[in-house]
């Protein structure tokens, strides 16, 4: 999360918001799925960063900074607005048998990275599918696989042990895989 | 006989196989291994283990795979998402933040 951007010394406030509005916003939305909460908790992040402005330390460039300052802006939002009851996963964690053999249908085709994402509709059906998961485990996924924190961080944010994030991350990652089944055995190409 | 019976007499011989085998894990105990295997986090010794049950274990090794590359797709779909979509600075938000900052 490290990247070549200007320290708040260097710009104005009205500068600062308008280079990274448009990304924090898309970070947000992504996280809540939802624009108008998005929007809310965009501009809570700005306000907790005019007022920490003094508290930057140049440790981290700007943009990693504001990420932060957004993610757990949003995840504020979230945990206020619990937009869905949580349901279970357990139906598409994997399986096994007495024996503790995996029961898995045999693979005779996997799609390869290039297939999926050169068709649209399978892009908005992969992120609808992340978007249906459980959000104690989406936020999880999210903040690891695609924002690219590591455990501890996604720990602190969350205010949960590592071992609870490792746990959570395996889950959803193996929810999603099941999830993803149709689009990756080729059936919906 | 029918497709379920088969299978069923497989696993059965699999399970006694690999509960029998020195130094070979089940596949419920290689699950518990995945995320480790992943972050690179998994002691030699566990590794070795993971990597020889992966090698007999044609399930595992498809589920494997199949796990990885939905965590690739999932990466690139939203980021192909943050690619392809223009969007104008939205700028009542901007007002609206500008002055908020000066209450």
């Amino acid at each position: 999360m490290h990247d070549e951007s200007p320290t708040p010394q260097d710009v104005t406030p009205e500068q600062m918001v308008r280079d990274n509005i448009v990304w924090m916003l898309r970070l947000a939305e992504r996280l809540l799925g939802d624009r108008a909460l998005a929007e809310d908790a965009v501009q809570d992040a700005f306000i907790s960063a005019f007022k920490g402005l003094e508290k930057f330390e140049g440790r981290s460039s700007l943009k990693t900074w504001l990420h932060r300052i957004t993610v757990n802006a949003a995840l504020t939002k979230l945990r206020q607005s619990k937009r869905r009851a949580e349901q279970s996963i357990d139906a598409d964690l994997p399986e096994f048998d007495q024996y503790n053999c995996r029961i898995e249908m045999p693979w005779q085709y996997l799609a390869s990275l290039d297939e999926v994402m050169q068709k649209e509709d399978l892009r908005k059906t992969v992120n609808a599918c992340i978007d249906s998961l459980p959000d104690s485990y989406r936020i999880v996924l999210q903040l690891r696989d695609i924002e690219g924190y590591n455990t501890r961080e996604v720990a602190e944010q969350l205010e949960i042990s590592e071992a609870n994030v490792k746990v959570r991350l395996h889950r959803a990652r193996a929810a999603l895989k099941k999830r993803l089944e149709p689009i990756l055995r080729g059936e919906m190409f | 006989m029918n497709i379920r019976l088969i299978s069923g007499i497989k696993r059965w011989t699999k399970g006694l196989m690999l509960k029998h085998m020195h130094r070979m894990i089940t596949c419920r105990e290689f699950e518990d291994f995945v995320l480790q295997y992943f972050d690179n986090e998994l002691p030699g010794p566990q590794r070795t283990m993971f990597e020889l049950h992966l090698r007999i274990c044609r399930e595992c090794r498809e589920y494997l795979a199949a796990y990885q590359r939905s965590i690739e797709i999932g990466r690139e779909a939203f980021k192909s998402d943050d690619d392809v979509l223009s969007e104008d600075v939205p700028e009542n938000l901007i007002k609206a933040i500008l002055e908020a900052r000066k209450l």
